[in-house]
């Protein structure tokens, strides 16, 4: 067992830095700091970057795009964009569709679709949850039935809602779990579909959440025509690719990089701020909360590298990843609380759609401006990508063995 | 020992939670939130003229009801439990707390007023420099023949646009954080060299950055001694945050009624999430975090004109500070993404009780000043 980094990695961690100084684009810097939202092309400007370098699917075998990087590096790169301040990308194509098309997907369906998911190209956005059908996805209606076209091809005509569904906005194209057979039982009988967004009968309509932010969005698909090879997997066999898919989306949640960030922006806010006429960081209580947070910070780092150790011994993310998933939410949660506790009056402000002027007069620190809104926005952590209790129910299930 | 309101008192409740139940629903709120006033004259009004409640803390010779800390309990909880955002806090609790205290012909003028709905008046304490430090202060009143002149910049100042007066604390001698040379001003909130900041807050108020710039002052308007204000800063901000403490009852129980009523609605696995024992206990928890945040509350208002008030409302607002927290992050979270939309009030009761986690001090904060009361 050895802890440290070798001769090459350090090599290889200069690189990346000095890469990453280059190459990020300069106007996108401060934008993570500020907790500002991002727009298409701030997420695109970056993915370009990367994806020209060669460097934008670490995760991905090398055959398809992949770096071809050992587990260690992808840590470093993760830890390096984190540490840079970098915009996270979209992890929509990249973390989730594109590892689904690569595993269960046609010769054909890989050609078609992967190239325009490195490239970023193509903007998917995911068509999972359902009003009715939340922590239990299974129970989802969306329903598509098979038909012959005048063509003689075979088709699917989809109708259905889909709900939370992140930046469809932007999306050229969706991945959707719909309903092919309804008599089977919930997990059998779905499959997975992939839907151009700008098929007749789709209608996107944005759900404003409590930071004021348009995030999500309802989905409606009324008479969508999909072409039958554009199903990943076998008909009625959705569910294994769904289940790949959400575990593969909770080691990235764990997002312990950037939350080591956020423990060091809370640091820098806890110097400003003043207390009681010192600096806020010399408050007993606000340093041991500081404490607390980066020693189960670096708990959970240690258990996600154990977990990618496992990974790359060929095991797989398996469901031990709930418990990043939950642990890592958690602390996100976290630093966005002592965040706003740091901000104190200023954590009230509210900027949306509020002009910018009158620099002469500003309202409080600028790291304060997002606080609140942030805070709120991070609620989101524990409910999402199988809600927190959903996950303990994993680890209860399939690790403990209740 | 009696825990039961009077006759009058629970007419009191009877009268606001009826008007708020009939003219204040969410959606209405939110209309005067997008309209970008943040606040609606028209329930003032209703406040004075209807209700009279803007009245209750105050003496019958002033004018008023008569009632005193239980009232303004009373209508806060009421207040919370319909996320009111007008400005009842800084101008009845805060501001007729202090009048009320000083007595005087400030009192005499201004009482009346407030209890007609004719003076808002917003409380402009904080600095930002200063957290929660009520002594910590820049903003200064100089002596300038028989008046003052004011500079300064006070920060947060809740309901400041739309205020026709404004009460500031000022540093009139001593050092930054002395408790020695502090007072107190009551101003019309058009004087010369007062400029503000305006802008909305999370919480569905709006607030202003106040700043003062060599604005005269006539010695009228100061509330208690000169420089030696301090300990009835300390006594209104009390009995603001003990009244603070009553709105969060309000919005906790909303909070947790509504969250309850979901977790019976709402289907997954072929029955209500209600069923499953995580929900159920996680419900229970927040209960009693709710139950005992009300008890708490009730204590401290009880003890406000005791000596043991400042470590009463230290408890008070720790402990209600936590159950903000947990019933309104646990009431997003057993909602699911809908708590989450802008669209439900659950949301918008979620952002209150965030806001009044830190509001007059965080937990942290009370904590600390309970300790030195009580524990040194």
């Amino acid at each position: 067992m050895d802890l440290n980094f070798s001769a090459e990695d350090i090599a290889f961690r200069d690189d990346v830095r000095a890469f990453i100084k280059d190459s990020y684009p300069p106007h996108l810097n401060g934008k993570i700091e500020e907790g500002e939202e991002l727009s298409k092309e701030d997420f695109l400007s970056w993915h370009k970057v990367l994806a020209k370098k060669g460097w934008i699917a670490p995760a991905w075998p090398v055959q398809y795009g992949g770096t071809g990087w050992t587990s260690v590096q992808r840590y470093i790169w993760s830890e390096e964009t984190a540490r840079a301040d970098a915009i996270r990308l979209m992890p929509f194509g990249l973390s989730m569709v594109g590892p689904v098309i690569y595993t269960f997907g046609t010769p054909e369906q890989k050609a078609k679709f992967l190239p325009g998911i490195l490239s970023g190209d193509v903007w998917w956005c995911q068509g999972y949850s359902e009003p009715g059908a939340g922590s239990d996805l299974a129970n989802l209606r969306t329903k598509a039935e098979r038909f012959t076209g005048d063509d003689g091809k075979e088709y699917y005509k989809v109708n259905g809602q889909k709900t939370w569904t992140t930046m469809a906005q932007h999306a050229d194209w969706g991945f959707f779990l719909v309903r092919t057979n309804p008599t089977a039982k919930a997990q059998e009988g779905i499959s997975f579909l992939l839907i151009d967004m700008k098929s007749p009968g789709i209608t996107v309509r944005p759900i404003i959440t409590l930071g004021g932010e348009h995030e999500v969005n309802e989905v409606w698909l009324e008479d969508v025509i999909v072409p039958a090879d554009q199903r990943i997997y076998e008909e009625n066999k959705g569910w294994t690719c769904a289940k790949f898919l959400l575990a593969h989306e909770r080691t990235g949640i764990a997002g312990v990089a950037a939350s080591k960030r956020g423990v060091e922006r809370i640091k820098s806010i806890a110097r400003s701020e003043l207390d009681e006429g010192e600096t806020l960081i010399q408050n007993p209580f606000f340093k041991r909360k500081i404490a607390e947070l980066e020693v189960d910070l670096s708990a959970l780092e240690y258990t996600e590298l154990r977990t990618l150790a496992g990974e790359s011994s060929g095991k797989g993310p398996g469901p031990e990843s709930s418990l990043l998933k939950i642990k890592g939410t958690e602390i996100q949660q976290r630093i966005t609380e002592l965040a706003l506790e740091a901000a104190g009056h200023y954590g009230a402000p509210y900027f949306r759609g509020f002009g910018e002027g009158d620099n002469e007069h500003p309202i409080g620190p600028d790291y304060t401006h997002r606080t609140a809104p942030t805070y709120f926005n991070m609620r989101k952590t524990s409910i999402y990508g199988g809600s927190n209790e959903i996950q303990r129910n994993i680890i209860a299930k399939m690790v403990l063995g209740l | 020992m009696d825990f039961n309101t009077t006759d009058e008192q629970t007419m009191l409740r009877d009268t606001v939670s009826r008007y708020l139940a009939d003219t204040y629903s969410f959606d209405n709120r939110m209309k005067t939130v997008n309209s970008g006033k943040h606040w609606n004259p028209a329930v003032w009004k209703a406040f004075a003229e209807e209700l009279g409640i803007l009245g209750a803390p105050f003496s019958e010779a002033h004018g008023g009801l008569g009632g005193g800390a239980v009232e303004n309990m009373i209508v806060m909880e009421e207040i919370g439990r319909a996320l009111v955002i007008e400005p009842y806090l800084p101008t009845v609790v805060i501001a007729g707390g202090a009048l009320k205290a000083a007595g005087g012909p400030l009192a005499d003028a201004v009482i009346p007023e407030i209890i007609a709905g004719k003076a808002i008046i917003a409380f402009a304490y904080a600095e930002p420099q200063g957290r929660y430090n009520l002594a910590d202060l820049r903003t200064a009143a100089k002596k300038d023949g028989a008046g003052y002149v004011l500079n300064g910049h006070k920060s947060v100042v809740y309901s400041a646009p739309y205020a026709t007066h404004l009460l500031v604390t000022v540093r009139s001698g001593g050092g930054q954080r002395d408790k020695d040379g502090v007072s107190l001003f009551l101003i019309p909130a058009s004087l010369k060299g007062i400029t503000r900041r305006d802008y909305p807050t999370v919480d569905g108020s709006a607030a202003s950055e106040v700043y003062f710039e060599n604005v005269a002052v006539g010695a009228e308007h100061m509330i208690g001694g000169e420089g030696s204000a301090l300990p009835l800063i300390e006594q209104i901000v009390d009995e603001g945050t003990a009244a603070v403490c009553a709105e969060a009852c309000g919005v906790t129980r909303v909070l947790h009624a509504t969250t309850l009523d979901y977790a019976k609605q709402r289907k997954q696995f072929g029955k209500a999430i209600g069923d499953f024992q995580v929900i159920q206990h996680r419900l229970v928890d927040m209960f009693m975090e709710v139950e005992q945040a009300v008890s708490i509350t009730l204590m401290a208002t009880l003890k406000l004109d005791t000596a043991e008030r400042a470590a009463a409302v230290s408890a008070a607002k720790s402990k209600v500070g936590k159950a903000c927290k947990f019933v309104g992050q646990n009431a997003v979270q057993i909602h699911g993404g809908i708590g989450i939309s802008n669209e439900l009030a659950v949301g918008h009761y979620f952002k209150r009780s965030t806001m009044i986690e830190g509001q007059f001090g965080s937990v942290d904060h009370h904590l600390r000043r309970y300790e030195k009361l009580i524990i040194d």
